[in-house]
This record gives C-alpha cells, sequence and structure tokens, in this order.
C-alpha cells in the first residue's frame, strides 16, 4: 500500500503518539501490549472514517495537538472532548469530516474526559513492529521512532480504502460513552483475593478513591482508603505476567490500576477492571473520583458482549 | 514440587492466571516451560498471549472467541499430558561482562556487605550456569537464578531513576541484565556489551524462558573490542 504524507505537526501537545488496539503474542519475550487506552473510542473513531477497527490513530491527552493536514483527507476526532476545531471553526467529535490540503486541525481546552483520538482515512502509516503500530513509550519502539510526536514531524498514512464519500458518518449519540468526574469500575475480583481480610474488600468497595497526579500511561494511581492484606502473607508475590486493569496493592496500601505498559509484576493484585470499563481508564483524569464494583465472570460476559453489540449495530449501519 | 493440577486464577474477564507451583525451584519453573510450549504449540483460538514467569503461566484470551471454562478445560487436559512431552535440550548462552568501575557502582558495597572482596563477588557471579526463569520488566530483561548465598544481597533501598542498558543487577537470588534504559533498584555490580532485545529480529529476545547462562568476566578493553 503506498503511504501518502498526510498530517504535518504543528505543535505536539502534551502527550500525542501513535497507538492501535496493541500489540499482542510478545509476552514472553517482556513486551508489553501498549495500545489505545480507550480503545473504544479508538475502533470508533476508525469505523468513522472507512477504516478497519483496528487501524492506527493518534492519541492525544489534555491539550491536544495542532496539525496541518497536507493532503486531503478524511478525519474523526473521538474520546474525550479536547474541543477541536478546523481552521478555529469547533467541529463535531464521534462524526467524520473532510479535510482540504493545509486545512489545520487544533483543540482548545478539555471539556470532558482526558483522551481523544484521531483517526484519518488509511490509517496513519508508520511501520510495525511485532505486527503492531503502537509506541511503546517506555521501551522506545513502535510507533513514530517510538516516541511522543514533535513539532514538524511528518506522518504518512496509507491509502485510504474508499472515497472521500466517508464524510458525514455519524456515531449514534445515544452510545457515546458519558464522561464525568466520577466514575463507576466494574472489576473481577482476583486475582490473589484470597490474600485479604474481609474488612479489606469492604474498604475496597465502599470507599472512594480520587486518581492521584503521579498516574501515567503505566498505571492509574489512586489516593483514599488504604487496602490491608492477611498479616500471613508476604510482602510481595512471585513475579507473574499482568493485564491493564489489574488493580496493585503495593505495601503502602495504595491501588495502582496497571495501564498496557508493563507486563510482568511483583505485587498482589485485588481484582482487575472488566473488559467492557477497560476504554474508560483512559478518560479518567486526575482528581476525579472512582467506586468499584464487584461483578461475576457471567456478569462481566454480558457487559463485554453489549458493548460489541453496539460497535457491530454500528458496522451494520455504515456498511 | 509442581501441583497435580494447576491452580486456576481469574485475573478479569480476558486473562486466566495458572499456577502451577508456591515457590521459584527449577522443577515448578520446568514445568511452567512446558505448558506454555505445549499451549503455545497447540494454537487454541482465542488465546491471544502467554507470559510464563517463575511458578504460573498468563493466558490471555479474548472472551468472545473462548470461555474461561473451555480455556481452563484445554488447559487441564494439556498439563495431565505433559510428563510425555519433551523439551529441546537447554541453549547455553555466554554473557561477557565488565565488573566493577562506573558500569558496575555496586560492586564495592556487595563485597562490604559480604565481607568478600570485589574479586571474590566476581568469581561467585561467574561460578553457576544460570537458570533464565523468565523473561519479563522490560523487554528481553532476563530473570536468572540461581545467586550463590555468598553474594545474594537485598535491593538498594532508593532505586535508581537510570539504569543504563546492558547493566547486570543482583536482587537476593537473583540475578538480571537492564535490556533497555529503565528505572531500577537491583545491585548493579558489571555491564555487557551484548545486545539483549532487537524489536527487528525474530526473535526479538536473544534469551528466552528456559535457556542457560554462562557469565564471563572480561575486561574494558575487551568490552569496547566486543562485536556482536
Amino acid at each position: 500500500m503506498a503511504a501518502i504524507e498526510t498530517l504535518e505537526i504543528i505543535s505536539p501537545g502534551i502527550m500525542t503518539s501513535v497507538q492501535d488496539l496493541g500489540r499482542y503474542g510478545y509476552g514472553r519475550f517482556g513486551v508489553a501490549p501498549s495500545g489505545a487506552l480507550d480503545s473504544f473510542a479508538l475502533r470508533i473513531a476508525n469505523l468513522l472514517v472507512g477504516n478497519s477497527e483496528d487501524q492506527a490513530c493518534l492519541e492525544t491527552m489534555l491539550l491536544g495537538p495542532g496539525i496541518k493536514v497536507l493532503t486531503d483527507v478524511v478525519i474523526a476526532v473521538t474520546g474525550g472532548n479536547l474541543q477541536p476545531s478546523r481552521n478555529k471553526q469547533p467541529i463535531e467529535m464521534w462524526r467524520s469530516h473532510a479535510f482540504k490540503k493545509d486545512d489545520i486541525l487544533s483543540f482548545g481546552n478539555t471539556v470532558n474526559g482526558f483522551r481523544a483520538y484521531i483517526a484519518v482515512a488509511g490509517g496513519i502509516g508508520v511501520p510495525r513492529v511485532m505486527g503492531s503500530r503502537s509506541t511503546n513509550l517506555p521501551s522506545v519502539l513502535g510507533g513514530h521512532h517510538g516516541r511522543t510526536l514533535k513539532k514538524e514531524d511528518i506522518l504518512a498514512c496509507n491509502e485510504p480504502r474508499g472515497p472521500m464519500s466517508d464524510t458525514g458518518r455519524v456515531f449514534n449519540p445515544d452510545w457515546i460513552p458519558q464522561y464525568s468526574d466520577k466514575w463507576k469500575l466494574r472489576v473481577v475480583p482476583g486475582p490473589q483475593d484470597d490474600h485479604f481480610p474481609d474488612g479489606s474488600w469492604d474498604t475496597f468497595f465502599d470507599g472512594t478513591y480520587t486518581m492521584s497526579q503521579d498516574s501515567d500511561r503505566t498505571g492509574i494511581r489512586l489516593e483514599g482508603p488504604e487496602i490491608r492484606c492477611k498479616p500471613d502473607v508476604e510482602a510481595s508475590i512471585v513475579s507473574e505476567g499482568v493485564i491493564a486493569g489489574s488493580i496493585q496493592i503495593p505495601g503502602d496500601g495504595r491501588p495502582i490500576i496497571i495501564l498496557g505498559e508493563t507486563v510482568t509484576g511483583g505485587y498482589r493484585k485485588i481484582a482487575t477492571v472488566i473488559s467492557a470499563d477497560l476504554p474508560l481508564l483512559g478518560q479518567i483524569k486526575p482528581g476525579d473520583g472512582i467506586q468499584f464494583e464487584a461483578l461475576s465472570l457471567d456478569e462481566a460476559h454480558l457487559a463485554l458482549q453489549e458493548m460489541e453489540e453496539r460497535i457491530n449495530n454500528f458496522k451494520r449501519k455504515i456498511n | 514440587m509442581p501441583h497435580d493440577t494447576p491452580i486456576f486464577r481469574l485475573m478479569g474477564d480476558r486473562s486466566l492466571l495458572v499456577e502451577l507451583g508456591n515457590e521459584i525451584s527449577p522443577s515448578v519453573n520446568q514445568r511452567v516451560q512446558e505448558l506454555f510450549v505445549a499451549l503455545d504449540m497447540h494454537k487454541v483460538d482465542g488465546v491471544k498471549d502467554l507470559v510464563p514467569s517463575y511458578r504460573s503461566l498468563l493466558v490471555i484470551y479474548d472472551p468472545l472467541l473462548i470461555s474461561a471454562s473451555d480455556l481452563e478445560h484445554k488447559i487441564d487436559g494439556l498439563y495431565q499430558g505433559l510428563d510425555h512431552a519433551q523439551l529441546p535440550a537447554p541453549r547455553t548462552i555466554e554473557i561477557p561482562i565488565v565488573y566493577g568501575g562506573e558500569q558496575g557502582p555496586d560492586l564495592e558495597s556487595v563485597a562490604q556487605y559480604h565481607h568478600i572482596t570485589p574479586q571474590e563477588v566476581i568469581e561467585y557471579h561467574t561460578r553457576p550456569t544460570y537458570r533464565v526463569y523468565m523473561i519479563g520488566f522490560t523487554p528481553g530483561y532476563p530473570y536468572l537464578g540461581e545467586v550463590p548465598d555468598a553474594i545474594s544481597t537485598p535491593r538498594r533501598e532508593t532505586p535508581r531513576i537510570l539504569v543504563p542498558k546492558g547493566s547486570v543487577g543482583i536482587a537476593l537470588k537473583q540475578t538480571g541484565i537492564y535490556s533497555v534504559d529503565s528505572p531500577g533498584g537491583w545491585q548493579i555490580i558489571g555491564w555487557t556489551p551484548v545486545n539483549l532485545f532487537d524489536p527487528q529480529a525474530q526473535p526479538p529476545s536473544l534469551l528466552m524462558m528456559g535457556d542457560r547462562v554462562r557469565f564471563q568476566a572480561i575486561s574494558a578493553q575487551e568490552a569496547s573490542r566486543w562485536q556482536p
């Protein structure tokens, strides 16, 4: 597929990187998945511009980038409302727009959520590394030279699958996630659920936690009631594989929700965020309140099927 | 001792932690390796990734393609058949290390901790044939064991913000090699010119779980002439 120079970064924003649905199959080599933190927003953004849902997009945070468009192309912005605009005129999110050569995509202040996703018809054309275009920032690999974008970076996009007629696609407004500053995250207890006494479970599920400023792409650190493990278990566990959404309880008792940049760890985990709520982890911002609710595996599966059904309905609508 | 039957722990609704033993031991770790190889060769539909570690195998799956109970059933079956599985003979990889100096800033303090000389630390560290128990933490980072008791040293009280790629560290009975620049708390006693991870190579990691590693002391001058 021919790659066409499509985007020029005029200002990089706080943290803008190339992400797709993540790098799987390399955990045995110590390679973490990385990938879009809000995978739901990325998938919809891709579908809006006529891409397959797993193409690479730009993920940006809090203060978005300024981007000059180098060729006529279809663009959609989804996720948190970072006030996207074209040539300083606000554009609607969760909808595809035709951009002309020399148009400028820029962002304002964050109205809600934390991260936005910019999909371009054809998908961001960086080379795949170990099967994925996602940027692994801690290990400096994948994406655009393994790093966040800088001023004057030029990004090529692959040739779009469809013509410019993909503009004007709109995601069903009822299905757009509502981002507030109070979150309820549903979890499945475990894997080390037997390491915590009854009192700690009450603390965990009754308490309200606050996302700490110290959080980053590797983990959401929480402030709030401390969680104690049973007195007869050791301070750390033997290192084992972990996944995004696992809630670690380190020695100080303050929970950390692991995101996609960690492959193994030696802290016990009280519970794991369900797949259907995983995309929300990309939209919680420092200072937001978080409560946890326990679900059974079957309930978690139902929630996931519900989310997938929405995506499938949308796919049927646009095809 | 490895468990007779695996213990399955839920890590959310899309991964299963399969525990095969309680402790860090070669026999438990070998069992993990056997199950990992068997499951990898079996190519179960819906399995997205496998992360083997000291005593467990994390199986990441797509819950829309396979259920946790079906997966448990398959893994149970494979585990019961493992006695017949033959792992290939382990590879032994020699890794040259420059001990001490600027690139091994904790060599002296490790020696002082055990009331021995830095040279004795080097002799103890190069003596064993180590087992690669797992690759983790960062891409290509090997967890090797076991370090002789005579030089087994706890982690630094304050981790370093940046440990350069190639640094060789000790944490109690474990020794490891930093595969990329990263933060770290292990006692750094040396450095290797060997590259442990190349994202463009297939496989990208020099070492795999189950490999054997021997360390060889070289001079800084030899390291500068070292060719991969």
